[in-house]
């Protein structure tokens, strides 16, 4: 178990290295962060004297090893376009992008697992293809298309929540909520709703996999037969059984959720890392850009350990597994 | 693992290589006819959701591709769009105009000429972006799988590194960068082609790791080892037992990334990182479109959009349908 | 440090709750937010203009863009002809309190000329400055120059003893890797003050109840909103969530001005936006440049319907334009504004002539988040020299993108727009624009084009203390410009504000620079 531990998490920080390095070749080829922060009326001697200053004259590996050492303090330098300290900025932005996530991924929880066990336990019924066709609907809609038409139809014509931003914010320490004000959480609405319907989806599919699984095993077949009410069946028996897969897609998911709350938060305004992200993309702002895929990135991979770990402790056969894989065709 | 490239293999006689062949020819026939005769074609037939998603599809396809014979504009011909022709709205509208079906946007493009050009251009990026990422993924799948070691090692960690980047992120990142390195003379020509590497990269590692575990599997059986004591070309014979092995995942998969590939592409040109507004996708129609939704002029952005959500759902639902008609345990 | 946490947790509750939200707090909704606290630290008009509601000048524009006291009450030049001599004003003091003397002066001049300063360029001719006495400075500059003062409307005084302080006598130099305070805090004379600031979300300033001069204003301050998207702007105008946006879009006007809670002002910009080509050998594409022949640029000119442009992309509310400059920018004369006749066969006959080749292939660059409409009049122009056979590339990308590309030659036929501020005169086109390049001048020169004849009407008029002469040396440079079609004008682009019925004023300016200090609310 201890060899798999360090294997594992040897391999997380090679994985870390990696993105690093690719994050860094990425941006040390794009744009020019020069004429970003230069006056419009600078002269070309200004430009040359600001670029040496940067540091963008260096070589090649000079530049790598400072980003490389740099990364691994947290240091990720001072923002081009805020002129901030980036990982203050990015720490600042860090719980409205965790809220949205937090939120959404609730919201497609409770709305998901009961659709789920709905369409799985009333298979063929008309309720249930009508359920399993709107799923399909769901993960059609692209996520920018849903939060448009919700703030056509909800801020524009009706009027009755925020078309954009966060609301009035209360601060706990270097945390930021929205959830503690009445206009924090009514901003909170369309956005999460917006982020959470591919989620729930995927939240109703699995879950409908998995009791269609479960309903076959005996032990149902057995308790039915027995004649406990098949409500409760259902509900507590096979339900408890198809929650373990759903809880781990769902913390397996996060990352991509606050990955992909950025087109999200574009459309709404949201002032949280993705739009800071997807703004560091014009201006090139190279500091945040960085630092944000190695953010995104280092919550992907502590995921995935944390998920594979565990499940090697609970499963001692997936170790053999693992170690067989590397070793067999060597 | 040398053995499987052997040198050996040369002397092989024509007659030994024949042989082989032979005796696979008629299993992969009736593993075909087995197919058309299958539970699949009949399970389309009693599927009324497959057979009209199937339907729409195909209309959309078709018209898409016959687009530059029956639309009454070239929408990427500059010299073909005139100012005074903009914003006219619906024909059913009192102020529409013949031939401007669903009305023209605020550069006098009609919008149905757009939308299917646009149509075009995203079901060429999805459709490409799967067949390279399979290709890839294929490939290096089976080197992996087959020959391990080192090689298995550097394909399976840069799948790592690749699978620990959000998938959207990677595509912003690639075509962001590409854009801001190319000459415009090539930006537009490869505007297109960057998407498709920006969707595929990230989407090969899930069929390599399919083929991958198929191959370990496979590598280990019996047959193999035999196949390597005689010396014949073991892969060879492992492509025809591997590849139908994991064809059901990877069809299903293949099918329902077509479809995310379609919403990516969407996505990225709405964002502004995809592609161009002179050969405007249907992304690039619903982000320019976006702009006008409080100005009344509500046709620039619902066509299109209404099309790219027919487009990606008629394709979700013949995968959600495969995925069904294809796994034993649902029937 | 755990209790630490908490007493500023509640004392944050505590502020929360005390902030009752005032009844006279103006929402600005902004297609942007301000790049810093800092001023001097971050080379951009709209954090300049932002943050002048914190920061004064020496001298400012009143509401009829002319120059009046501020900071200073009065001022001379003396024998030498190159010192400037300021007698400030008694009795104003910043809003922390402390009395505003000439040392703040000296230190915040030294502060911009500062070589880390972005903003350096803003000051050419300053050399150096000094205290005469408490309420007395003296600003030595590198010889006759006649617009230091249009040129300090946009310095803003700092407080030397809260610098030296807070260790902020220096801008925030980004390359040291080190934040400045300035960036974060605020300490100026003006009429607002900062209350709090999280970039990219809100910006809060309240009403400064010390300030020097009689408020015209009713506010009890302001917030900035950033709100980048343009639609998403004109659905919070319309719910009341901003209460006043300094850029509607053009197209959206109409259903603005018909819902009853919004009313839009309008105008004409004095941004000139103007179509600029490349003087080099060769195109980006490698073919031979036929940009040099005027023949060819006048042939381009007429090509370009510029009236469909001003009805269908700006919706008739562009001015459109013969001459560089906009009509009341000093320098600006009416025979300048003469338009071209569109005349697209005479433009295709003029190019065969020229020799230009049929279906001649180069870059048109354009800008995505920058001036009004500028995407979809680039897509009209390049549509309009496609049909008299030509073949442009558009290549429309983020200013950050294009920039670059820009200033190193990289870049075939551009768009630009030019306001002439801070300086509102002709002069400062023409120094950066269309002087050659060379040292301070003809920083903007993307084209790399050399009118001897030209420069030295410039470089006259640069040196030139009477007002008069140096208009009419300044007329015939940009006559030059129009005879040679250096540039080709299109249009001043317009420019439109929204306010919703809570406000009752709201003082429109031809620079689109919002001063809320004369802005009024129900």
């Amino acid at each position: 178990m201890l060899a798999f531990l360090i294997k594992r998490t040897a391999n997380a920080i090679f994985v870390m290295l990696a993105v690093a390095f690719l994050a860094f070749v990425i941006f040390r080829f794009f744009g020019d962060p020069v004429e970003m922060m230069v006056n419009e009326q600078a002269t070309q001697s200004d430009r040359a004297e600001l670029r040496e200053r940067l540091g963008l004259n260096d070589g090649f590996i000079t530049q790598y090893v400072r980003f490389v050492v740099n990364a691994a303090q947290m240091d990720f330098g001072i923002s081009y376009r805020n002129q901030q300290d980036v990982t203050v900025l990015i720490k600042d932005r860090f719980p409205a992008t965790f809220e949205l996530v937090l939120v959404a991924t609730v919201i497609s929880l409770v709305v998901g697992i009961p659709l789920g066990v709905v369409t799985a336990v009333h298979r063929n019924s008309a309720l249930a293809n009508v359920l399993q066709t709107g799923s399909i609907v769901g993960i059609s809609l692209p996520s920018f298309v849903v939060g448009i038409m919700l703030i056509l139809l909800f801020s524009v014509t009706l009027g009755w929540l925020p078309a954009f931003g966060r609301g009035e914010t209360v601060d706990i320490g270097w945390w930021s909520t929205g959830l503690l004000t009445p206009s924090g959480r009514q901003a909170l609405i369309l956005p999460s709703i917006s982020l959470s319907i591919f989620q729930i989806t995927m939240v109703m599919r699995l879950v409908r996999a998995e009791m269609l699984e479960t309903l076959r095993t005996d032990y149902v077949k057995f308790a039915r037969a027995r004649g406990v009410p098949r409500g409760r069946v259902h509900w507590r028996h096979a339900l408890r059984n198809c929650l373990m897969p759903v809880i781990t897609l769902t913390g397996m998911q996060i990352g991509n959720l606050i990955a992909f709350a950025l087109v999200t938060e574009t459309v709404f305004q949201w002032p949280g890392m993705g739009m800071l992200f997807i703004q560091a993309v014009t201006f090139v702002d190279i500091p945040v850009m960085a630092a944000y895929l190695m953010l995104v990135s280092l919550i992907f991979v502590v995921l995935n350990t944390v998920v594979d770990i565990t499940y090697a402790w609970v499963d001692p056969r997936l170790r053999d597994d693992t170690a067989r894989a590397g070793g067999a065709h060597g | 693992m040398a053995e499987a490239k052997d040198p050996m293999d040369k002397t092989l006689t024509p007659d030994m290589r024949t042989a082989t062949d032979a005796t696979l020819v008629p299993v992969r026939r009736s593993r075909l006819k087995r197919l058309r005769e299958s539970d699949l074609w009949f399970s389309f037939r009693s599927h009324p959701s497959a057979i009209f998603a199937a339907g729409l599809l195909t209309l959309i396809a078709l018209t898409a591709f016959l687009a530059p014979w029956i639309t009454p504009q070239n929408p990427y011909d500059l010299s073909s769009l005139e100012l005074w022709n903009s914003e006219i709205p619906p024909i059913w509208n009192a102020e529409g105009q013949w031939p401007y079906i669903l009305g023209t946007d605020t550069q006098g493009r009609d919008i149905l000429s757009a939308i299917l050009y646009g149509s075009r251009i995203s079901l060429v990026i999805g459709f490409a972006s799967v067949i390279l990422a399979l290709a890839v993924g294929l490939a290096l799948g089976l080197v992996a799988g087959f020959f391990g070691g080192w090689s298995d090692n550097v394909i399976m960690r840069i799948g790592d590194v690749l699978l620990s980047m959000p998938f959207i992120l990677i595509a912003i990142l690639i075509t962001a960068v590409a854009s801001a390195s190319l000459p415009t003379g090539l930006k537009d020509v490869l505007a297109a082609p960057i998407l498709i590497v920006a969707i595929a990269v990230p989407s090969w590692v899930q069929y390599a790791r399919t083929v991958r575990a198929s191959a370990m599997v496979e590598s280990r059986k019996e047959y193999v080892q035999a196949a390597r004591l005689i010396r014949v070309k073991a892969w060879r014979i492992m492509l025809h037992h591997i590849l139908p092995n994991c064809m059901t995942p990877i069809m299903v998969a293949a099918t329902l990334n077509f479809g995310l590939a379609i919403l990516s592409e969407a996505t990225l040109s709405f964002l502004g990182v995809g592609m161009p507004p002179d050969q405007p996708s249907l992304g690039t129609l619903i982000r320019i479109g976006n702009q006008y939704l409080f100005s009344g002029l509500w046709w620039i952005v619902v066509f299109p959009a209404i099309q790219l959500c027919l487009i990606v759902l008629s394709v979700n639902m013949i995968g959600d349908w495969l995925r069904d008609a294809l796994n034993p345990k649902l029937r | 440090m755990k209790l630490r946490k908490i007493l500023l947790a509640s004392a944050a509750l505590a502020t929360l709750a005390g902030a009752a939200p005032a009844d006279s707090v103006l929402k600005w909704g902004a297609n942007r937010d301000i790049g810093s606290l800092d001023p001097y630290s971050y080379g951009d008009s709209f954090t300049i203009n932002v943050l002048n509601h914190v920061y004064e000048g020496l001298v400012r524009y009143n509401k009829d863009l002319k120059i009046e006291p501020a900071l200073a009450e009065s001022w001379e030049i003396l024998d030498d002809q190159v010192t400037w001599r300021f007698k400030l004003r008694e009795g104003v003091t910043f809003h922390n309190g402390n009395p505003f003397t000439a040392a703040d002066v000296v230190a915040s001049l030294a502060r911009v000329s500062d070589d880390a300063s972005p903003l350096k360029g803003n000051l050419p001719a300053y050399v150096s400055s000094e205290a005469v006495d408490d309420l007395t400075v003296d600003i030595k500059l590198n010889g006759t120059y006649p617009l230091l003062l249009n040129d300090l409307t946009n310095i803003h005084i700092f407080d030397e003893e809260w610098m030296t302080e807070h260790d902020a006598l220096k801008p925030t130099d980004i390359g040291a890797g080190v934040e400045g305070y300035a960036t974060y805090n605020a300490n100026g004379t003006g009429p607002f003050s900062v209350e709090s600031r999280q970039p990219d979300a809100k910006t809060v300033f309240v009403k400064n109840p010390e300030w020097w001069d009689t408020p015209q204003h009713n506010l009890d301050g302001f917030e900035l909103l950033p709100v980048t998207s343009a639609a998403t702007r004109v659905a919070a105008l319309l719910s009341g969530e901003i209460s006043f946006t300094n850029d509607a879009p053009v197209q959206d006007l109409p259903r603005l001005e018909a819902a009853p809670n919004v009313s839009v002002l309008e105008g004409v910009d004095l941004r000139t936006v103007m179509i600029g080509f490349p003087f080099r050998e060769t195109l980006t594409t490698s073919e031979a440049n036929p940009f040099t022949d005027v023949k060819v640029r006048e042939a381009l000119y007429k090509a370009i319907d510029l009236d469909l442009i001003h009805q269908k992309v700006m919706r008739g509310k562009s001015r459109i334009a013969g001459a560089t400059v906009a009509p009341p920018i000093p320098g600006y004369a009416p025979e300048l504004d003469e338009l071209p006749e569109f005349d697209p066969d005479a433009a295709r006959q003029m190019l065969s002539e020229a020799g230009v080749p049929e279906g001649l292939s180069f870059e048109f660059s354009c800008i995505s988040d920058g001036l009004v409409n500028e995407e979809q009049f680039c897509q009209a122009i390049a549509s309009m020299w496609s049909r008299v056979g030509l073949a442009p590339k558009l290549d429309v990308a983020p200013r950050a993108v294009q920039t670059p590309k820009r200033t190193s030659g990289n870049t075939d036929v551009y768009i630009l727009g030019w306001a002439t501020l801070p300086m509102l005169d002709a002069y400062s086109p023409l120094l950066q624009i269309f002087h050659t390049k060379e040292g301070n001048s003809g920083v903007f020169n993307w084209g790399g084009w050399s009118f001897p004849e030209l420069d030295k009407l410039i470089d006259a008029a640069g040196s030139e203390l009477d007002l008069e002469k140096r208009l009419a040396l300044e007329t015939e440079a940009l006559g030059i410009v129009k005879k040679e079609h250096i540039m080709l004008p299109l249009h001043q682009q317009p420019m439109a504000w929204a306010v919703t019925d809570e406000v009752s004023a709201m003082p429109l300016f031809p620079d689109n620079k919002p001063r809320l200090w004369f802005a009024t609310m129900k």
